[in-house]
């Protein structure tokens, strides 16, 4: 194998498998660490600068970071990353004079920012500050856009979105209130550079089966339902509750319903258990708080009597794959099912809807009505029109529509500033070394065995009766304390340096996992069977390292490196070394272009 | 050093041995030694030695004397018995203890100055005896302990750390031990398990007096130019005269070695060495060849390293004394003092 270029950034940003694995890549250890040290508003700030909504995303966050945690590879559960960034947010000082200050001094440019969700918020945190003029139009009377209307309140409060996109808002951005856009070509017309859609996926999927038309008064598309209750519209639901579909949306409409006077609430899903979209959490929530989903169960029919809901038909299914292995949901010929129920919510699915789009505005839609946006840029085959979040390429989550939105003030940035957007800049980052004394390294490299800790909840009578009331109590201080201690610190890079090393074995004796080998080079596959624990991950790299005296090479499996920097602390003369890696993803400004 | 304890953390895949034990099993406390101490590397090789040879940890008896090699046994087989002798005097606290329970495998640590100075005399007579144990001492030229003065395997005309030049002749053990009639005899380096790791084995399952001895650089006095037990000047000038695979009624263990002439050796327990000759001369059967073999080299500055000597069927210590196969401790009063009758019966043989 060639000698591993451990200056190109990407290498140590994918040891550091958390931040890899978050969209708006995140530096996830960095903040953990903090944590532990008790400087939240620190942590805090870290957070803000990358995923702009600590609060909010340290309660709702569909976190790909924690299957990526190492801590799975080593011992099944990962550290509960999500629920230590809400700690910062809890925990922090008044962080405002930490803010950036709104621009001193504006620079011309206007930018028209549609929908106040997390997409549009973040392209105005990245460019208000840098003397763009900012205008956020949104058809509800307060920012946050589905981070407000969609999840409910137990699960997100108000004053926490109140909060984060206040910080937004207040770095002089100008938020146009219950103005809904009507008609791309009128915006354009006015004197804006740039217009970003960041509308999210606003119209929810209906399921078009006998019986939907004439019992529609009690059947509820589930995302407008869900908003409906954010905004107070609706403060009741009938007493039996089947709930249509398997992703977050329905176990956000179960749960609500539960709280709104529904005592008998089920899910129904066609797939199995295991292929749900939801995520394991939220599954497991509902089924806390007494839920129960019934699998394999397409729906057929909504019985009514003479226009009043009495139950949904389902045609019971089985699993069967083809030779490609590809799932198909066959009859089971079993007789089909009748639930009994007052009330539907439908949560099959989300897409996009762009009424409002002129198709004459330059915009190309595909077969699909979707916009044709380039996938690194995110601009439209407008030049002037760019789309981020849900809006650009179909529903995903918050923390994707953030790193939409960093990405999108980039592209603005170098456009109005005469630059090819195409060119994307590296990130920023920092290798340094963590030593501060023969024994002693800036981060706690003693590793522990704790199994994760869990997160109190509120108790289930007092949860359900309030459809306000926050389910999830978050870390106290010592119980953050404690999960903080379970992060690997793989962002503290093992770094070796071949000319120092004289092979004396120390680090492969001493090495917990069996990670380092000194062996004859070879190519990749006959090195990975050959390594002192063959290499069977992949997705994991080997860091290799040549000019040895001996004409060996020094190769490092990276995938269970605990970073506990034994290595480093045996070798008789600094050839391993423990150096922190910081990477911070590009911002929009001046270092960008 | 380090401070930190290793984390009980192991690789997902980390192999089992036959009775259910990991090579994280045979751990021990975390080494005190300096970082890189060529010691460490050669507690890593009877680790991964006991482990593959599925020994249960309990049926070891550790046993040194005083210094850093001494040192090493609290740092393996954290399960097995354990003895911290008097300086220089494991080999009769070893032998006393072989006497007492033939039922355990006894393993000797010592150094170069717990051997070759303070013990040379217990060192010979444990040899000649015949006793049944792996002799292994971690040679690394040098009173680390002391900061760098040289030891008695110090070469003649090598330098230390300081500059100082050695004008005293140095002891060969491995001579000595071929001399004094060991059973198996063998030369390695610390920073080879390749070659290492098998010896041990083999060590351990000969039965009698097994030596081996080790070169183990001193990374903190004895590895600068001018050494002869340093890394560099090892790796140089290591000649070894065959490498080893040894079967224990199980599957051949797979070497990276590139096939030669192998010469199959089954010792007195059934276990089958096989030599991979990498010197077309070498027979390790025969002990004055041996002898020859080795000063030979060493008179051309080369340090030979392999199994040098191997008698197959060898006696021990017990055999040679004609002992109670029971270890003393399982014995009843009756049997340990069978009376003035026995005795009788005893003197009217002498008579």
């Amino acid at each position: 194998m060639k000698a591993t270029d451990i200056a190109a950034p990407d290498y140590f940003h994918k040891v550091v498998d958390c931040q890899w694995a978050c969209p708006a890549h995140t530096p996830v250890p960095e903040y953990i660490r903090l944590i532990a040290a008790g400087r939240y508003s620190d942590a805090y700030m870290i957070n803000w600068r990358s995923n702009v909504f600590p609060g909010i995303l340290g309660r709702t966050c569909d976190r790909p970071c924690e299957p990526a945690c190492r801590r799975v590879r080593v011992e099944d559960e990962p550290v509960a990353i999500c629920r230590l960034k809400r700690v910062a947010a809890d925990y922090k000082d008044d962080v405002t004079r930490r803010m950036p200050q709104p621009a001193a001094v504006k620079n011309g440019k206007r930018i028209a920012l549609i929908g106040a969700g997390p997409a549009s918020l973040t392209v105005a945190r990245d460019l208000a500050p840098l003397g763009y003029t900012c205008v956020v139009y949104d058809g509800d009377k307060r920012a946050g856009g589905m981070m407000r209307s969609q999840i409910p309140k137990f699960r997100l409060p108000d004053s926490v979105i109140d909060e984060e996109t206040g910080f937004v808002l207040n770095l002089g951005v100008e938020f146009r209130a219950g103005t809904r856009v009507e008609s791309m070509a009128a915006l354009l017309a006015e004197d804006y550079d740039i217009v970003v859609v960041g509308s999210g996926a606003p119209r929810g999927r209906d399921l078009d089966i006998p019986g939907r038309k004439e019992a529609a008064g009690n059947i509820h598309i589930g995302i407008d339902w869900l908003s409906s209750v954010s905004f107070d519209h609706i403060h009741g639901i009938g007493k039996r509750v089947i709930v249509l579909g398997g992703g977050n949306t329905a176990m956000d409409c179960c749960r609500s319903a539960r709280r709104l006077g529904g005592e008998d609430v089920k899910v129904v899903v066609r797939s199995g258990f295991d292929e749900m979209k939801a995520s394991p959490w939220e599954k497991e929530d509902a089924a806390r708080e007494g839920i129960p989903i019934h699998n394999f169960l397409v729906p057929k029919e909504f019985k009514h009597d003479g226009g009043k809901l009495t139950g949904v038909l389902f045609e019971k299914v089985k699993a069967e794959f083809d030779a490609k292995g590809r799932r198909k949901l066959v009859p089971s010929g079993e007789p089909d099912v009748l639930f009994e129920c007052d009330d539907v919510l439908v949560a099959v699915g989300q897409e996009n809807a762009f009424p409002w789009i002129e198709r004459d505005a330059g915009i190309a839609f595909d077969d699909h009505g979707m916009p044709v946006v380039d996938k690194v840029t995110f601009q439209s085959s407008n030049p002037k029109v760019f789309f981020a979040g849900d809006a650009a390429f179909g529903p995903k989550n918050i923390i994707w529509a953030v790193a939409h939105g960093h990405e999108v003030a980039v592209s603005i940035d170098k456009l109005l500033h005469g630059e090819d957007i195409a060119q994307r800049p590296l990130p920023a980052v920092t290798v340094v070394n963590q030593k501060m004394g023969i024994h002693e390294w800036s981060y706690k490299n003693e590793v522990v065995l704790d199994e994760r800790y869990a997160v109190p909840h509120q108790d289930n009578a007092t949860a359900l009766s309030s459809i306000k009331a926050e389910v999830e109590l978050g870390f106290d201080a010592k119980l953050a304390l404690a999960e903080a201690g379970r992060c690997l610190n793989c962002d503290v890079e093992t770094v070796f340096s071949a000319p120092l090393c004289i092979e004396c074995d120390a680090c492969v004796d001493v090495c917990p996992m069996d990670s380092i080998t000194f062996t004859e080079n070879g190519d990749e596959e006959d090195l990975r069977g050959r390594l002192r624990a063959p290499a069977l991950n992949l997705a994991q790299d080997i860091y290799v390292a040549d000019g040895l005296k001996t004409g060996r090479i020094m190769a490092k499996d990276e995938d269970v490196c605990l970073h506990c920097g034994l290595c480093a602390e045996r070798c008789p003369t600094g050839a391993w070394d423990m150096n922190k890696f910081y990477l911070e993803v590009t911002h929009a400004g001046p270092a960008c272009r | 050093m380090t401070y930190l304890a290793k984390p009980k953390f192991h690789h997902p895949s980390l192999p089992k041995n036959e009775i259910g034990f990991t090579r994280r099993d045979y751990e021990a406390s975390t080494s005190t030694l300096c970082a890189g101490c060529g010691h460490d590397s050669i507690s890593a090789s009877i680790i991964e030695a006991c482990f593959e040879l599925s020994i249960e940890p309990h049926r070891v008896a550790k046993i040194s004397g005083i210094g850093c090699s001494s040192k090493t046994p609290d740092y393996f087989l954290g399960a097995s018995h354990g003895f911290n002798s008097v300086h220089g005097r494991m080999p009769s606290v070893l032998t006393g203890a072989n006497l007492a329970n033939r039922e355990l495998i006894y393993l000797g640590v010592s150094g170069d100055g717990d051997s070759a100075s303070i013990g040379f005399g217990q060192f010979a007579h444990s040899v000649r005896r015949a006793v049944n144990m792996t002799y292994i001492v971690e040679n690394n030229g040098v009173y680390g302990l002391t900061k760098g003065q040289f030891s008695a395997t110090a070469d003649r005309g090598s330098k230390s750390k300081k500059g100082a030049l050695n004008s005293d002749s140095s002891i060969d053990l491995v001579a000595i031990a071929l001399q004094l009639g060991a059973t198996f005899v063998a030369r390695s380096f610390s920073g080879d398990k390749g070659q290492l790791v098998p010896l041990i084995k083999a060590a351990i399952a000969h039965k009698g007096a097994a030596f081996i001895d080790v070169i183990s650089p001193c990374i903190a006095f004895n590895n600068h130019a001018g050494s002869t037990k340093s890394l560099d000047y090892v790796r140089e000038h290591n000649e070894a005269v065959n490498a080893l695979d040894i079967m224990v009624g199980r599957d051949p263990i797979t070497v990276n070695y590139a096939p030669g002439k192998v010469a199959a050796v089954t010792q007195h327990d059934g276990s089958v060495l096989n030599l991979r000759k990498l010197n077309d001369e070498y027979d390790p059967h025969d002990r004055l060849a041996a002898m020859n073999f080795l000063q030979r080299h060493a008179a051309q500055g080369q340090i030979v390293t392999g199994l040098l000597y191997v008698e197959a069927d060898a006696d021990d210590l017990h055999s040679n004394l004609d002992t109670v196969e029971t270890p003393l401790n399982q014995l009843d009063t009756a049997a340990l003092c069978p009376g003035a009758s026995a005795l009788d019966k005893i003197n009217a043989s002498l008579r």
